[in-house]
């Protein structure tokens, strides 16, 4: 067998065995990335399944007093109520009225178990001057 | 000032169009004049273009809020240095950021090299021109920073509006690394126009020999180490000011710039193959154009949010463009290429799996593929939406399962490669190059396991860092050991003169030791420990081998925050270990809170406390022990120096021989 085909070989090895890793690590931690309407809209479909639900912090909802932060997240039409359980610090652009995205799970009280919160990105920081823009 | 720098926009637009066409019909007609007539078209619009970046700047110092920029990312109480940072601060004015650079470099290109390369010049200067238009093009149609504020009254009437006071920059960028970490990426991502332009060219005009490589090299290498430099920054940034006590989150932003440095690094190794053998002339050209489309896929990810927020691609205007351009320029290249397919044969085959080309061509695919891993990844929320309906992310965890595979595959051949000849290897080469090297790991290896360590791939990993460690050491000492007996020279004499005398190859065993050192920084990630801590003053927690006592509370205010900062006395294992003062800040513009990490570094660990908040009664305190850390910034620092001699030395040996022509 030639060298050329023997590094092709090789190559093949590798790429499978790196694909093998990615499926499985696809697997581990995907998540359905949703608004909070289309959860409310299509609760049972998402039972059980590892979500990344995105909407705004409502207003006032941040309850810090708990051992476990709790706060209500809203899209225009509906709301659900997250409660906090993962190690990570809370990013600080999280606050009252800021984009946030939270990932985990419903709990079976229907709260939603977030283990990672993101809240909007620094390097998108644009404020409201907008609508009074030409 | 406002009008001007819109004004300089359009004529450097203008000139672009024209220096684009002057050089394309000056080139095909051969005639001399229009191309320099094109060429001077060219420098003015970049001239023009560096201007309209001025005229912001001028804006900004100004204070002039009547430009919406201005006042949304700067205010009147802003230190000088953040009203400069703060251009690109928002997205119009990092766009026109990225048209300042861009212009300043395609102007260095025009003027180092017109006089040099006759017969590519009218091709780069077309290829850096349509760069800079369409960049020149969004910046005056889609996001323009010199837009003004008007106020629309109820009926419908517009007025200009200017605001007392501006909004301030977001507080977490008031940072030194924030500072500079934008513009260094930004020359990260469209420095490698240049290395394109000149391949692009170079495939035109049918370029033989390797004077076009020896540039295209050059400008890579550059690139590449800014662009390393501007991730550095980013993992610093966030390590310091985040303050969720890692440096690499696998964010889209982070991999957006991650992707064109693994492609690059894979050119950097496979020009080398080229030079050498005269082999992947093809492959080299592929991963030039991927380089530069990556760069621009960086500002498209990071500026479309196509990836970060749900549903983001039918907001934003921006994204369809670069697409559109991306596929042209995708297109473009792909189509010369097939059509010069004979003037790019290779002149070799591969001889033999024990040789240096096939250790380069397995690095090749061990990058490219890594690239790819990190591409899949990231757009993937958005591929799947597009297909099905559905975004779904992917976590770090996928990111970690192939990528640190991979990233020991490369610590391997960072090993192999450099000790292996070309074409092919005897057995007895072999054993000789490897004995004291795979001894060296063998006994770190034994080494770790009796010190007690299971873990897998740390185990894999630090193992393969002493390996190569042997590797870059016995080259070293071999190199100068052959200088003292020839020239009877003492070792210290020796050595420097072996590096200075080829720094191209002793560089980058440097810049392998900055990577070696990072991947004992990285090994340190697997012992990562951290603990919530509910203290009130006076009570004491535990992290690792830390007991951490808040002596103290305070609260106060600065020029543009009010703080609340923990004291906090350390002891390790007994004996005191320093105070850390973790921060707090509000911020009074919009009530932004940042956070100021207390960080005890030590190069066995890093102790790393964040003042979280208060709950109930009690003040909350994240402690994270992060070992080995410090090596990942040595390391870091190493890679820099090492790029920087080798490219110094290129300077010095390569200009005086071409310029006499």
């Amino acid at each position: 067998m030639g060298a050329g085909k023997k590094f092709w070989v090789g190559g093949l090895i590798i790429v499978a065995a790196l694909g093998w890793l990615g499926f499985v690590g696809f697997q581990e931690s995907k998540a359905y990335y949703i608004t909070v309407d289309e959860f409310s809209s299509l609760r049972g479909e998402y039972a059980g399944k590892r979500l990344k639900l995105a909407g705004d912090v409502v207003e006032g909802s941040i309850d810090r007093s708990r051992p476990q932060m709790e706060f209500v997240i809203s899209s225009p039409r509906s709301s659900i109520r997250v409660r906090y359980t993962g190690a990570d610090i809370i990013p600080d652009t999280f606050t009252d009225g800021s984009k946030a995205l939270v990932e985990g799970t419903v709990a079976p009280d229907g709260v939603f178990e977030a283990r990672r919160i993101e809240a909007k990105c620094a390097s998108k920081y644009e404020a409201e001057y907008d609508e009074r823009t030409s | 000032m406002a009008d001007f720098g819109n004004f300089c926009l359009l004529l450097a637009l203008c000139l672009s169009l024209y220096a684009l066409i002057a050089s394309l019909t000056g080139a095909s007609l051969n005639r001399r004049r229009i191309v320099s007539s094109g060429e001077r078209a060219a420098l003015a619009a970049s001239a023009a273009a560096v201007l309209a970046f001025g005229a912001l700047l001028y804006l900004m110092l100004a204070d002039d809020f009547a430009t919406s920029h201005v006042a949304n990312n700067s205010s009147r109480s802003l230190p000088l240095l953040y009203k400069i940072s703060a251009i690109w601060g928002g997205h119009d004015g990092s766009m026109l950021l990225w048209v300042f650079f861009t212009a300043l470099l395609s102007g260095l290109v025009i003027v180092q090299n017109r006089r040099r390369y006759r017969d590519m010049m009218p091709w780069v200067v077309a290829v850096l021109m349509v760069n800079l238009a369409f960049f020149l093009a969004l910046n005056l149609f889609l996001s323009n920073p010199f837009d003004q504020l008007v106020r629309i009254s109820p009926d419908g009437a517009t007025a200009p509006f200017v605001p007392a006071d501006g909004r301030g920059l977001n507080p977490l960028l008031q940072y030194w690394a924030m500072v500079i970490h934008p513009p260094i990426l930004y020359v990260g991502f469209i420095g490698f126009v240049v290395p394109f332009a000149f391949a692009v060219a170079a495939l035109v005009t049918r370029q033989q020999g390797s004077a076009w490589v020896r540039i295209v090299r050059r400008w890579t290498l550059g690139v590449w180490l800014l662009l390393g430099v501007g991730i550095i920054l980013g993992g610093k940034w966030a390590y310091v000011v985040l303050g969720w006590g890692g440096y690499w989150g696998w964010d889209p932003v982070e991999n957006a710039s991650l992707m064109p440095w693994l492609v690059s690094t894979a050119f950097l190794h496979s020009i080398v193959v080229q030079e050498r053998r005269g082999m992947l002339k093809v492959w080299n050209v592929i991963l030039v154009l991927l380089t530069y489309l990556l760069g621009i896929f960086g500002t498209f990810l990071t500026r479309s949010g196509i990836v970060n927020s749900v549903h983001a691609f039918a907001d934003s205007n921006l994204g369809r463009f670069f697409v559109y351009y991306m596929a042209f320029v995708l297109a473009g290249t792909l189509l010369l290429l097939a059509d010069r397919q004979p003037y790019l044969r290779s002149e070799r085959r591969l001889d033999s799996m024990l040789s240096r080309e096939s250790a380069f061509l397995f690095n090749n695919l061990v990058l490219v593929a890594a690239c790819f891993a990190v591409f899949w990844g990231t757009m993937f929320p958005a591929l799947s939406e597009w297909i099905r309906g559905t975004q779904i992310s992917v976590g770090p965890l996928f990111f970690d399962k192939i990528n640190v595979p991979i990233g020991l595959l490369l610590l391997l051949l960072t090993g192999i490669g450099p000790l292996i000849a070309w074409h092919r290897t005897s057995a007895a080469a072999l054993k000789k190059a490897f004995f004291r090297p795979a001894a060296f790991g063998l006994l770190a290896l034994a080494g770790l396991l009796i010190g007690g360590l299971r873990n897998f791939y740390v185990t894999v990993c630090l193992t393969l860092c002493a390996f190569v460690l042997a590797t870059i050491v016995q080259e070293f000492a071999e190199g100068a050991l052959v200088r003292m007996r020839q020239h009877g020279e003492r070792f210290p004499a020796a050595l420097g003169r072996l590096v200075l005398g080829n720094t191209r190859r002793y560089g980058g065993y440097i810049v392998h030791l900055g990577v070696v050192l990072m991947f004992v920084g990285f090994a340190g990630n697997a012992f990562n420990r951290e603990a919530t801590l509910h203290l009130k003053t006076g009570e004491t927690g535990r992290v690792g081998d830390y007991a951490l006592t808040l002596a103290d509370f305070r609260q106060g205010r600065e020029a543009l925050y009010e703080y609340g900062r923990a004291v906090i006395e350390v002891t390790r294992n007994g004996r005191p270990a320093g105070t850390l003062t973790p921060e707090k800040r509000i911020f009074d513009s919009g009530g932004q809170t940042t956070t100021t990490v207390g960080l005890r570094s030590t190069p066995k660990e890093d102790l790393y406390v964040v003042f979280t908040g208060i709950t109930g009664d009690a003040f909350e305190i994240k402690a994270h022990v992060n070992p080995l850390v410090f090596w990942l910034w040595l390391g870091s620092g190493i890679l820099v120096l090492g790029t920087l001699l080798t490219l110094w030395n290129w300077k010095r040996s390569n200009r005086p021989r071409e310029a006499v022509r």
